[in-house]
């Protein structure tokens, strides 16, 4: 019985165990066919995904590219800065850390806040920056103390330096943190601390500076922390790109600004400019600022001095500022009464000193009057009377025309952001913007400049320019040349292989007669250089090798901000301006250009509440006295230092 | 085998002396064991980044020490074993009780008791104590006793009883293979095939009050993350995508030793434990992986062998108890890292670090080897020297 009961026991038992060994090699045959699933068939995609894991494609920066004058010289460059980091996995108490550097370098509690969001954010193999822009003093203070301070790094670094400072801050500009506007897909712009051009010429040409960014291809682990660098292609960097800026020009013109003017009146704008190539050899709008400070951000202080600055040092004036031209408008008034034969040059108009249409007086700025005066005259003697009655008799739209012809109330074209485009108003224009028919009493205000004409000097310039190369339509530029210093040597030589300036044939003429252009050129010469000149005092004592007397010309001009009234002005209160709150003051404005005999550099300025055109023409004399000298259009810069090395500053 | 026929006799009576039953041992599935091992020992020290601390040493003092236990445990004589069935059976479930009342907090689960030496894990040693148990009960039965289901009541309350003091340590992974090698030795033992179906209607129909009621937070993420694993790569889908990608990376041939890149660089969670496997695939490709299941495999023909050569029913049982836990473990783990099945905690045999499993299946291997040693004693049907 026991046996039979053993064998059908061992009967099923068998069955059983079949049963069982079926389902297992199943199941197991199941494995094997997901692995083969996963390792086969599927094993490319995970072979990406796997590679994806583990590679980490990190952005190298490029250097950005120079900004240098037309003769190389640097006006902004990538120098070296120190950083200290700190390392937290490799200090034992990241405060402790940032007491002992306390005793070493500056920290301040905002600064500390910081660095101790920041450790609190990263895994803590990420170095954290402590302090930028270490001094040598701090750097060395802290490589000696490198033993106590563990986890402690320095790391050299690349930032924007500006030679000059605030003296071309507004032309050059500055670079700042991205901001989220900025992004437009490139990739460099998501690297964190990577700063690009947000004004002046740095935001102009940031595209041709930045350059491209190279890439480092690095095995990570599954905390992100680097393992190894697995392949490295460098970037390009960003090119070089050369102004026709001269160096020493735009140092001139901004020294003059702060040692001539008291520093709360420093409100000034400076253009110099190529007659024939239209390149601005200096833009100087004071008072300026350090570029610097925006690269690394502005303390909440800096921040507000700026901002709160009556004087409006974030504005670039020499673009931006919009300002009555002033009597500098009369050249223009007087070329379009030429170009209409309103009035014959020599033919005289009487000035008693006012003059009057319907119940409206309109007063000279001379108590008295200048009596008889013909063109030449008017322009050297600023006689209002005279203009007014030219102005009623060419009327309003044709005097627009002159100034659009000459380059007033347009935009250049030389691209800055924010440049501003003035107003010369016309009959049309008003009816449009006001709704109101235009008044003849309000073509005399625009015949001496006033009204509703506004103009800014980077316009100025370009009309006195043009007034000064006889009526060639030049338009201001700022590049020289991209990429080297060699093509801007190339361009030297070339303007030195004759005296005649290479950009002139490729100027459209504005068809103003040659005589015409003569008449309002001795009037500007008048204004400077005869006794009875507005700007007499600025006139030139400068002599040339060949006993050449170099002189300039140039026409001064006063535009009333919301101060004294041209009627209280003519009752004899002139000479209370010291008692009026600066700001109250007119606009003083100059514009010139020489040499005399052979015209070739123009310059405008303004000084904000300068209160009288003579004092901008003060300014404008010392300029022109060293443009003349330095003749950067036409001679080679004689130390030429940076030319012959190139690249020694920004070398990276 | 050898068939020494000459001595036949006084092996059915179990009255073998040390050196023979040392003779009669398989010491090639020893052989196949070690080979495993290597496979493991190489793994780990290859998850150290190339050296032998701190897990490949280690475990190789284990393994010495478990194949002393190996050993050790085949000498035993079985009837011996059957006597003691029970009361190794009741300790375990006293030291689950005792690691459930006062256990040390370990891993976010209380699993181990500290013996100062050893982190002693009951639930693992519930695994062969579960096998001994039921086989002993169902030796005794006749095949028309088997056959009642009131003869069921006492294996299912050996079986239900620690498995919930098990799961809910909690460690589902441990009472999942406890039920099945169970389910598995009940099918061994003849209980009806429609009883099987009813158990599994009922649990169907519990699934959702155990889903809702039973499982923690953490083991419902996973049961998610298993049914939709990409839905949240950075969290609980994380280990197993990354598994994946460990394996599907690795390819027919793989990437070389220790040439893993996700087990390397730490995208892999776990690699020296629960993940090993994973790792092993990704450094040999499919073909390591393959290698490994059919080592497996060779252990798992050595059970059945084992269990058909047997003469008494104790024998058989515990034989294909202990086969089948083992193929539990190595299939649900694997399963497990290849996304087949949730993320269970279930070490793979022999491989992974860790010295309770090791210990436990070193156990579970002698008492295997034990049946194999005396395949031919004869057992009384109530365990014991009994009346034969």
């Amino acid at each position: 019985m026991m046996i039979t009961r053993d064998g059908d026991w061992t009967k099923m038992f068998n069955r059983r165990a079949v049963v069982l060994g079926g389902v297992q090699a199943a199941l197991i045959t199941t494995l094997v066919g997901r692995m083969y699933y996963l390792q086969v068939i599927e094993s490319d995609r995970y072979k990406m995904l796997a590679e994806g894991n583990r590679i980490n494609v990190q952005l190298l920066p490029p250097p950005r590219g120079r900004i240098l004058d037309r003769f190389g010289q640097p006006l902004a460059v990538n120098s070296q800065q120190f950083r200290v980091l700190v390392i937290p996995e490799q200090t034992p108490k990241v405060s402790d850390t940032l007491n002992a550097l306390a005793g070493l370098i500056e920290l301040a509690d905002y600064e500390r806040d910081r660095i101790k969001k920041d450790v609190g954010r990263h895994r803590s193999f990420v170095p954290i920056t402590v302090k930028e822009n270490l001094t040598w003093d701090e750097m060395a203070r802290i490589q000696v103390n490198a033993p106590d301070l563990p986890g402690v790094v320095i790391d050299e670094g690349l930032t924007r330096d500006y030679p000059h400072k605030d003296q071309a801050a507004h032309l050059l500009g500055y670079v700042a943190p991205v901001d989220e506007e900025d992004l437009n897909g490139d990739p460099l712009l998501q690297l964190p601390g990577f700063r690009i051009g947000k004004a002046g010429v740095e935001r102009l040409y940031d595209s041709v500076l930045r350059g491209q960014g190279g890439t480092s291809q690095v095995e990570v682990n599954a905390y992100g922390r680097v393992i190894r660098e697995l392949e490295r292609r460098e970037g390009e960097p960003g090119a070089d790109i050369m102004l026709t800026i001269d160096e020493r020009v735009q140092t001139a013109a901004a020294q003059t600004i702060a040692t001539q003017l008291p520093f709360e009146e420093q409100s000034a704008a400076i253009n110099v400019m190529d007659i024939y190539t239209g390149e601005i050899l200096a833009m100087v709008s004071s008072p300026g600022f350090d570029p610097q400070i925006f690269g690394r951000a502005p303390t909440p202080q800096e921040w507000k001095d700026l901002s709160s600055d009556a004087r409006a040092p974030l504005t670039n004036k020499a673009i931006a500022g919009r300002y009555s031209p002033g009597s500098t408008f009369k050249p223009c008034v007087a070329l379009a009464a030429l170009e209409h034969g309103v009035i014959a040059p020599e033919q005289t108009i009487h000035c008693s000193g006012q003059t009057t249409l319907g119940s409206r007086t309109w007063y000279c700025w001379k108590k008295g009057g200048h009596g008889s005066v013909d063109m030449p005259t008017a322009i050297t003697q600023s006689c209002d009377c005279y203009f007014y009655e030219v102005a009623r008799r060419l009327g309003v739209d044709r005097i627009a025309a002159m100034a659009h012809k000459l380059g007033l109330g347009e935009l250049t074209g030389i691209g800055l952001p924010g440049e501003q485009k003035g107003l010369i108003p016309t009959e049309a224009w008003k009816k449009a913007a006001r709704g109101e028919p235009w008044q003849q009493g309000e073509t005399l205000n625009v015949g001496i400049g006033q009204g509703q004409v506004n103009v800014t000097p980077i316009q100025l310039v370009t009309y006195v320019a043009r007034v000064a190369n006889g009526g060639l339509a030049v338009k201001p530029t700022l590049i020289r040349a991209t990429a080297s210093t060699a093509a801007a040597a190339a361009a030297v030589a070339r303007d030195n292989t004759d005296g005649a300036p290479t950009a002139m044939n490729g100027l459209e003429s504005l068809s103003i007669p040659p005589e015409h252009v003569e008449v309002v050129h001795r009037g500007m010469f008048g204004a400077v250089n005869s006794g009875g000149g507005t700007a007499a005092r600025a006139a030139l004592k400068l002599t040339d090798a060949d006993k050449l007397d170099w002189k300039m010309a140039g026409k001064t001009g006063s535009s009333q901000t919301h101060g004294l009234k041209r009627a209280e002005r003519a009752l004899g209160e002139r000479k209370t301006w010291d008692t009026v709150p600066w700001e109250l003051r007119d606009h003083g404005l100059f514009i010139a250009f020489g040499p005399f005999h052979a015209p070739r550099y123009a310059i405008s300025c303004i000084i904000e509440h300068g209160k009288a055109g003579v004092n901008a023409a003060v300014l404008v004399k010392p300029v022109m006295e060293a443009v003349l000298h330095l003749d950067p259009s036409r001679k080679p810069r004689v130390d030429e230092v940076a030319a012959a090395a190139p690249g020694q500053e920004g070398a990276l | 085998m050898k068939d020494l026929g000459f001595m036949s006799s006084r092996l059915r009576r179990g009255e073998m002396s040390f050196h023979e039953k040392l003779w009669q041992m398989s010491w090639s599935l020893v052989f196949w064991i070690a080979c495993i091992f290597a496979i493991g020992f190489a793994m780990l020290y290859s998850a150290a980044n190339g050296s032998v601390m701190p897990w490949a040493e280690p475990q190789l003092a284990r393994f010495i020490v478990g194949l002393g236990i190996l050993v050790g445990v085949a000498m035993i004589d079985i009837r011996i074993l059957m006597r003691y069935a029970y009361v190794f059976y009741f300790a375990v479930m006293l030291l689950l009780i005792v690691v459930e009342l006062r256990g040390a907090i370990g891993g976010g689960a209380r699993r181990w008791i500290d013996l100062g030496i050893i982190n002693l894990q009951p639930s693992e040693l519930m695994k062969p104590a579960i096998v001994l148990a039921l086989a002993r009960y169902f030796h005794g039965l006749g095949i028309e006793e088997v056959g009642s289901p009131l003869s069921l009541l006492v294996p299912l309350a050996l079986v239900f009883v620690p498995v919930p003091l098990i799961a809910i340590q909690p460690d589902l992974g441990t009472a999942l293979v406890i039920v099945m090698a169970s389910a598995g030795l009940f099918f061994m033992a003849g209980v009806r095939i429609w009883k099987f179906l009813a158990v599994g209607a009922l649990g169907v129909i519990a699934l959702p009050v155990a889903y809702y009621k039973v499982l923690h937070d953490y083991q419902r993420d996973r049961i998610r993350t298993f049914l939709n694993p990409e839905s949240d790569p950075l969290g609980a889908g994380y280990h197993i995508l990354q598994s994946k990608i460990a394996l599907g990376s690795g390819g027919l041939f793989g990437k070389g030793f220790m040439a893993g890149t996700q087990s390397h660089l730490n995208f892999l969670p776990e690699r020296q434990t629960d993940f090993i496997f994973t790792m092993l695939a990704e450094e040999f490709g499919m073909i390591g992986g393959l290698i490994l299941l059919s080592l497996y495999c060779v252990v798992l023909i050595y059970g059945y062998a084992i269990a058909f050569r047997c003469r008494h029913q104790f024998g058989r049982l515990v034989a294909m108890g202990l086969t089948t836990t083992f193929f539990l473990y190595f299939f649900i783990n694997i399963a497990m890292v290849m996304g087949l099945i949730p993320v269970v905690g279930v070490p793979l045999p022999m491989i992974s670090y860790g010295g309770t499993a090791l210990l436990t299946l070193m156990l579970c291997m002698g008492l295997l080897m034990n049946v194999f040693v005396h395949r031919d004693v004869q057992m009384a049907a109530r365990g014991g020297f009994g009346d034969f």
